[in-house]
């Protein structure tokens, strides 16, 4: 068994027309997504979800806020599962919603050394 | 006379724990089986005296008379008390009473009690023996009765509560409070215990019903004993509390005349104790303080719900978000399981199905039973080829029966 992280990329989406309802039913939706994984005992953590907002630090100092202006889709989060390979990986991480809407996972192993 | 007897074996249970801590905190953990001794001594002497002049008025004071009796005679006896006792009580304590006189009063009792609590719950002792010693020691429980719980025999637990002893001697375990920095991660593995205590009851290999209960009776016991210090009634003290109130409130529906368990399905609702269940929603309100959600909490949550005896839609979403969650602190296969019965609860059968598929706990007769009652929807012979697997797995004849009725009812589709 080896470890994977899936990262979450989704379009830059306007939050500020959810309703708490709906950002219940989000929420449902990604724990059921996670729970899935959970319940095969593949989840290795729960993830780390970055919050919209930020900055970014480039060469020469020069600071924006925020990565969403020239990328398409923006990093949502990170989960680490535990699969026998990266076919078993991606399989596990369909019916993910960040796909739901346009976004993608990436599946990519986790380097452990040589 | 059999109320009388009933009445000795209460009083002698409760006072067993209370005066063993007391004996134990004074003279030292050392001596912890001498003072189990001493107690023992103290009951059979009781239950000859009160056999012919009838129980006294003050039965616990009485026992405590004689045991500050025969505990100083023991220990002046064997010069014990001048020799090692002394230099040690001068050094490490007060001494507010005379020199080697039992303290009985309530809060000494209370004290001790908390401390001998912490001082079994070291993680010094396998888990095993270490409820076997909860039992006997901070539950005043028999050797045959917890070699009755465990379904065992007296040999193997004498055994094993020798080795726990030891065991706290070796590692000089002292009864007294963690410091302040330390009571967290202590209090996590008190807590354990009591779960596993109770779970011992609940789930019990023993047929025993009058026993399943006072081992839950007991285990709640504990939990309250916590919650009556400030440093140790903490949110996840109180969720434990919550969980277990909501489970024994099912303790009167889920009993068949023949002994067997009635299923949760099957269960009459009105049989389940209210004052309990309201209990349970006191305790579970005062464990949501604080910002860390213990297993503790999800699963007295997941309990709360069951309680509910309406099958609703939000019910069973509540609990299966509440078992992802759970899943996410603390997989195990039990939890896989019901999550994904809570899924079909909650989504539908189809839904429940894929995921069921992909679980693959190939040894687990729960997992076909699942397994079974899902394809039920779609495919009889899955369903049948799934239920005998779990008949074929299943380690009771309880058990094997409730399968061959669902073999038997199943029809095809």
């Amino acid at each position: 068994m080896k470890d994977f992280a899936l990262v979450f990329r989704q379009p830059n989406y306007d939050y500020s027309k959810f309703t708490p309802e709906d950002f219940e039913a989000l929420n449902v939706k990604w724990q059921n997504w996670m729970g899935n994984i959970a319940a095969q005992g593949k989840l290795v953590n729960n993830g780390t979800r970055l919050s919209p907002e930020g900055k970014v630090l480039k060469s020469g100092g020069v600071i924006t806020d925020g990565p969403f202006v020239e990328i398409r889709e923006m990093l949502g989060g990170i989960v680490v599962i535990r699969a026998n390979d990266l076919d078993e990986a991606t399989t596990l991480a369909h019916g993910c919603p960040a796909v739901d809407n346009g976004g993608s996972v990436e599946i990519r192993p986790i380097y452990t050394g040589a | 006379m059999k109320n009388q007897h009933e009445f000795l074996k209460q009083l002698f249970q409760q006072e067993f724990a209370k005066m063993v801590a007391v004996i134990s905190k004074q003279y030292g953990l050392q001596h912890i089986e001498l003072a189990e001794d001493i107690v023992s001594e103290t009951f059979l002497l009781a239950t000859e005296t009160w056999g012919d002049k009838g129980i006294p008025q003050n039965p616990a004071a009485w026992l405590y008379t004689v045991a500050k009796q025969k505990t100083l005679y023991h220990f002046r006896r064997n010069k014990i008390f001048e020799e090692k006792v002394i230099p040690q009580v001068t050094l490490t304590q007060e001494t507010n009473t005379e020199m080697g006189e039992l303290n009985f009063s309530p809060q000494y009792i209370k004290d001790s009690q908390l401390q001998m609590l912490f001082a079994i719950c070291s993680p010094a002792i396998a888990s095993e023996a270490q409820i076997g010693l909860a039992l006997r020691i901070l539950c005043g429980f028999g050797i045959d009765e917890i070699a009755e719980a465990f379904l065992s025999n007296k040999e193997t637990i004498n055994k094993r509560l020798f080795r726990a002893r030891e065991k706290l001697r070796a590692d000089n375990v002292k009864m007294e409070l963690p410091p302040p920095g330390e009571i967290n991660n202590r209090l996590d593995n008190v807590l354990h215990i009591i779960y596993l205590l109770f779970n011992e009851g609940y789930y019990s290999k023993t047929q025993n019903q009058t026993l399943q209960k006072e081992l839950c009776i007991e285990a709640l016991q504990l939990g309250l004993m916590l919650t009556e210090y400030e440093t140790t009634n903490l949110p996840q003290t109180n969720a434990l509390i919550a969980l277990m109130c909501f489970h024994a409130s099912r303790f009167d529906a889920r009993e068949n005349i023949d002994g067997t368990t009635i299923l949760y399905d099957k269960q009459n609702a009105e049989l389940w104790n209210a004052d309990l269940i309201n209990q349970g929603v006191h305790f579970l309100e005062l464990s949501a303080k604080g910002n860390e959600v213990t297993s503790y909490h999800l699963e007295a949550r997941i309990a709360y719900w069951h309680c509910q005896k309406e099958d609703t839609h939000q019910k069973w979403q509540s609990i299966l978000q509440l078992y992802n969650q759970l899943l996410m602190i603390n997989y195990s296969p039990a939890v896989a399981l019901n999550r994904t019965y809570a899924l079909y609860k909650a989504n539908g059968w189809q839904e429940a199905l894929t995921e069921a598929e992909k679980l693959k706990l190939e040894n687990n007769h729960f997992y076909f039973l699942l397994l079974g009652e899902l394809y039920q929807h779609q495919d009889y012979a899955k369903a049948l080829l799934s239920y005998q697997r779990a008949y074929d797995l299943a380690k009771t004849s309880t058990e094997r029966n409730g399968i061959q009725g669902r073999i038997d009812s199943l029809m095809p589709k």
